[in-house]
């Protein structure tokens, strides 16, 4: 899909010939001069002024950035590392103020002159904006949000050319191709007129690197850059950065609190926790003998593959939770009752969008996004069952499916309640409600699915009012039990979202789920939002939970580590098809799909003597069914079958003959 | 493109006859016809109607004949340019309309504009300072701007008017140029009295509009892409109008469907006080006296422009928004 970077030096020396010289040295050429340090933090303070105070967000920050090095900032949210970007780049909120220390800028364009103190610098100042998008660039994390909508690529990208470097319209039109083209757009030239919205996601973080660099500038910061796209992406990104940095001579400030990243492109790490630097050097000393308690704690935090079947997560700070009687206690299963049925069966479902795609001002005909097609699985009673997929995979359209939010086009949801099997896609919006109790779900963001104007208490107490559970004394007992359930204090329950932090948020999601007293609980993305740490404490609890209260899980994730520590099964979606469907030992260790063989090697490990091997990556063709090889090609005519390869192991692929090849 | 607007243009069809069924249902719905308010008008001042005049103008104007039949007509004759008769003035609607039409449009259009050079700056300002002293101040401003009825303050800007610069009270022009065929000195005398009916109208709208623009902006403000933009080194007086104002602009687009009928008709109190010589009295009037042809043929000038406001800010919006224009047209 992308083209290899090598090539892209015979798509500059064709745009090269075209520029004019005196244009295209200074812009295209790394700096001749070399300077011991890019960039020197001496002791940087920065207040936030708030009501009633003021917070030191960072206290004491001292490091350096030498030219060519990618310097990973390491921290939880909180820890004061994007701050820290945001000061460098002039572009601190109206509340902050850099209270003390220097932030001296080497640049190695003006070897010659003294070092530029950045912390003097006003933010709007002429000589500010002089290097702010020239001499320094940044690198946001979410590439949708950080376009203007309403503004081609091509205008965006360019912008900061024509604002600082004195160049034609032509020539800068040029330049921005050629800079589009660096880092991997096949048709750089289409690709200057085409909306944001046009390009999928991988290709708009490419073009938001794009115009990072389009000045050549000599540092770049990358804020959460890669944090929130799939595997796949990430690690293409992340290739693509390292290539960008030799090529261009770039130094690179990455900010991230993924030490999976940090371990595969770093060169040097800086650990910060509450606004003080913990430890700084090379990747080696930092990952080889981690000196500091929190960074050994935040290693400890993050889920690896080869952990043992009951090995727990340790995280930075444990939290105490307590079952109290009124939320345990389950209607039991008949005793004629098979207990080992599935509890959920998914037969041939199939869900399909319609979206009006209009060609320029026509009325456009309605073209059929096909989000789910024939998926089938079964979840077991008591186990927790994974899905994974990139985004656009379909995952989350079959856990609507489930919930009943959306409407499948065919295909059975059978629920097992207690022995009597109820097809879930069949029941009408009446018959659904006694069903809604059983089945509940824990979403992704943990602020935007608490309402902000009720209190806690009301938030978790709301199932319970609308399914009439109890009275008002029961109701508020209960609400208590399920916050002690989740290791909140019952005191916090007169407060608003809003005073809670990311992961207490996402846990009154967990307790609100469970106040129905459910059978099956459907997570979508549960802590992809959060920090390592306070993912290692979610995960921990929802294991715990998973125990006590004999619930079934369906955990939807596009981390793939994460998925293996909770998951007892595993699916893989891609193009709305579940193409494999294994244990979580067989499908990580003897991936047969040709789509999940691809995406392991993408996932980048906090482990040195695991790096990601980025001349093997796949380029992403691998999400393409029809570049799968036989026997695992899906054409529009071919209807694949699953064919199992092991013991409740089933991968999608053509025909019988041809699937028993694969059996190794 | 040229698709697009055919068909759109095609749709206006339908939605005007619905709306010239509708306009004519609630003409009729008051009892009684113009004969009837006019004989009850003559009885007032102690005349008494001949009785065959009365017969002769029923059968005239077809108020013997069923319902249906009179829109039928109604509607064929303003396709074919015939907007019917004005009882009360005894003469063809578009010539009692037609006069003060172009005045209309032309207070409209002034005040628009008024409206936007007023409220483009503060709201600017308002966003970029906000919760300042000079944001509360304008706010405050704005505030009174719409709470102080229009009337009130038309009488007092005129009384001004008069005291200091010496215009004429009422009116869109001196006495002496009514009726006069258009001169340089007459159009001066109507700019002389322009300003006021468009401050009065314009500044409630004022208010509304730096209200609304200003909470756009200051949503916009907040958005990733424009810290991205500062990022680049952007200053910030450039960043504010290729980005947020951009935004900003197509809501202002999507409103004007919505400005025009609001003006035309919101004006029309502010028209009597001050009588100007617009639409506005007249409409009123001719509800008043069952002048049905007058009113109706009224009513469907403003429902036109209203719809073709309408498809105007569509077909603007279209080309200025791209994620109109290319609606997931999404390259993978």
């Amino acid at each position: 899909m992308f083209r290899p970077l090598k090539k892209n030096f015979t798509l500059i020396a064709r745009y090269g010939n075209q520029l004019k010289k005196a244009v295209w040295i200074p812009l295209l050429e790394p700096p001749k001069a070399t300077v011991p340090n890019l960039l020197k933090i001496r002791n940087l303070k920065v207040d936030f002024q708030i009501h009633g105070g003021v917070v030191h967000a960072v206290q004491d920050f001292s490091f350096d950035v030498r030219p060519g090095k990618i310097v990973a900032l390491v921290g939880e949210s909180g820890s004061g590392k994007s701050v820290t970007a945001q000061a460098i780049m002039g572009l601190l909120p109206a509340k902050a103020r850099i209270a003390a220390g220097e932030m001296l800028f080497f640049d190695p364009e003006t070897p010659e002159k003294p070092p530029i103190d950045l912390a003097q610098l006003r933010p709007e100042s002429n000589a500010m904006r002089a290097i702010r998008g020239a001499r320094i660039a940044m690198i946001f994390q979410d590439a949708m949000a950080c376009f203007s909508q309403l503004h081609t690529i091509g205008d965006q990208v360019s912008e900061a050319l024509f604002l600082h470097r004195d160049v034609s319209k032509k020539e800068g039109w040029e330049l921005t191709e050629v800079m589009l083209g660096l880092v991997g757009f096949l048709n750089p030239a289409k690709a200057m007129h085409l909306y944001p919205f046009e390009l999928s996601g991988g290709l708009r973080q490419r073009a938001m690197i794009a115009m990072a660099l389009v000045c050549r500038p000599s540092l770049v910061i990358a804020d959460e850059s890669t944090t929130a796209l799939d595997v796949s992406i990430q690690a293409q990104i992340l290739k693509l950065i390292k290539d960008l940095r030799e090529e261009l001579n770039l130094s690179v400030l990455m900010i991230t609190h993924d030490l999976g990243v940090v371990a595969n492109v770093a060169d040097e790490v800086v650990v910060v926790y509450q606004g003080h630097v913990m430890e700084s050097g090379t990747v080696e000393d930092i990952f080889n003998a981690p000196r500091h308690p929190y960074l050994k704690a935040l290693l400890n935090a993050v889920p690896q593959f080869d952990m043992k079947d009951k090995q727990r997560l340790i995280p930075v700070s444990t939290i105490q939770h307590s079952i109290g009687p009124l939320i345990t206690g389950r209607e039991p299963w008949p005793e004629t009752e098979n207990e080992d049925a599935p509890m959920l069966l998914v037969g041939d479902l199939n869900k399909s969008f319609v979206s009006r795609k209009g060609s320029f001002f026509g009325a456009g005909d309605a073209t059929v996004v096909h989000a789910v097609r024939d998926v089938n699985f079964t979840v077991n009673r008591g186990e927790c069952f994974g899905l994974i997929g990139e985004s656009g995979s379909g995952k989350s359209t079959v856990s609507r499916c489930i919930m009943r939010a959306l409407s499948p086009d065919t295909g059975q949801i059978i629920f097992n309640d207690r022995g009597s099997l109820v097809d879930m896609a069949k029941l009408d919006d009446a018959g659904l409600v006694p069903y809604r109790r059983k089945i509940q779900m824990v979403f992704q963001e943990p602020f935007s699915s608490l309402n902000p104007r009720m209190t806690i208490f009301d938030v978790i107490r709301e199932p319970l009012i609308i399914h009439k559970v109890g009275n008002d004394e029961t109701q508020k007992e209960i609400v208590k039990e399920l916050m002690m359930a989740v290791g909140l204090d019952p005191r916090f329950l007169n407060r608003y979202p809003h005073s809670f932090s990311g992961g207490q948020a996402q846990r009154i999601g967990i307790a609100r789920a469970l106040a129905l007293k459910p059978d099956l609980l459907v997570f979508d993305e549960p802590v992809s939002s959060l920090d390592v740490s306070i993912q290692a404490q979610v995960l921990n609890l929802l294991r715990d939970l998973q125990d006590e209260l004999e619930l079934t899980y369906l955990f939807i994730s596009h981390n793939l580590a994460v998925v293996d520590y909770v998951a007892d099964h595993i699916a893989v979606m891609c193009r709305g098809r579940l193409v494999e469907m294994a244990s979580h030992d067989a499908l990580f260790r003897e991936p047969v799909h040709p789509y999940t063989r691809a995406l392991m090697p993408a996932v980048p490990f906090a482990d040195l003597n695991r790096r990601l091997d980025f001349s093997a990556l796949m380029d992403g063709r691998m999400s393409d069914p029809r570049a799968w090889p036989k026997p695992f090609t899906v054409t529009d005519e071919s209807s694949p079958e699953y064919v199992q390869v092991g013991d409740s192991h089933f991968v999608l692929a053509s025909s019988e003959e041809e699937g028993a090849v694969l059996v190794r | 493109m040229f698709r697009y607007i055919i068909r759109r243009v095609l749709l206006m069809i339908p939605t005007l006859l619905a709306i010239s069924l509708l306009v004519f249902t609630i003409i009729e719905l008051p009892p009684g016809d113009y004969i009837e308010s006019y004989i009850a008008q003559l009885e007032a001042q102690g005349e008494a109607a001949n009785p065959e005049l009365l017969d002769f103008l029923r059968e005239q104007y077809g108020f013997d004949k069923p319902a249906y039949e009179r829109y039928f007509n109604w509607v064929v004759g303003m396709v074919q340019g015939d907007f019917g008769f004005s009882f009360e003035y005894h003469l063809p609607v578009s010539e009692v309309v037609g006069d003060r039409l172009f005045l209309t449009i032309l207070i409209s259009v002034a005040t628009i504009i008024f409206t936007w050079l007023i409220a483009f700056p503060i709201a600017i300002y308002s966003a970029t300072h906000q919760y300042s002293w000079g944001d509360h101040g304008l706010t405050l401003l704005g505030l009174l701007g719409l709470a102080t009825p229009n009337f009130l303050l038309a009488l007092i800007l005129l009384y001004f008017a008069n005291v200091v610069f010496g215009t004429s009270i009422g009116g869109l022009m001196d006495p002496e140029y009514l009726n006069q065929p258009w001169s340089v000195d007459k159009a001066i005398s109507v700019l002389e009295h322009l300003w006021v009916p468009v401050v009065v109208v314009g500044t409630a709208g004022t208010a509304g509009l730096i209200r609304r623009l200003r909470a756009n902006l200051l949503d916009e403000l907040q958005k990733h892409y424009v810290v991205a933009a500062r990022a680049k080194g952007l200053p910030q007086g450039r960043l504010l109008v290729k980005y947020p104002l951009r935004v900003a602009i197509n809501f202002l687009v999507s409103d004007i469907g919505h400005i025009l009928p609001h003006i035309i008709s919101g004006s029309e109190l502010v028209a009597i006080v001050l009588s100007l010589p617009t639409t506005g009295p007249i409409l009123i009037s001719a509800l008043q006296s069952q002048d049905m042809y007058l009113a109706g043929s009224f009513l469907m000038f403003l429902s036109t422009l209203t719809v073709v406001g309408v498809l105007i800010s569509d077909l603007a919006l279209t080309a200025l928004d791209p994620r109109i224009r290319l609606e997931r047209g999404a390259e993978s």
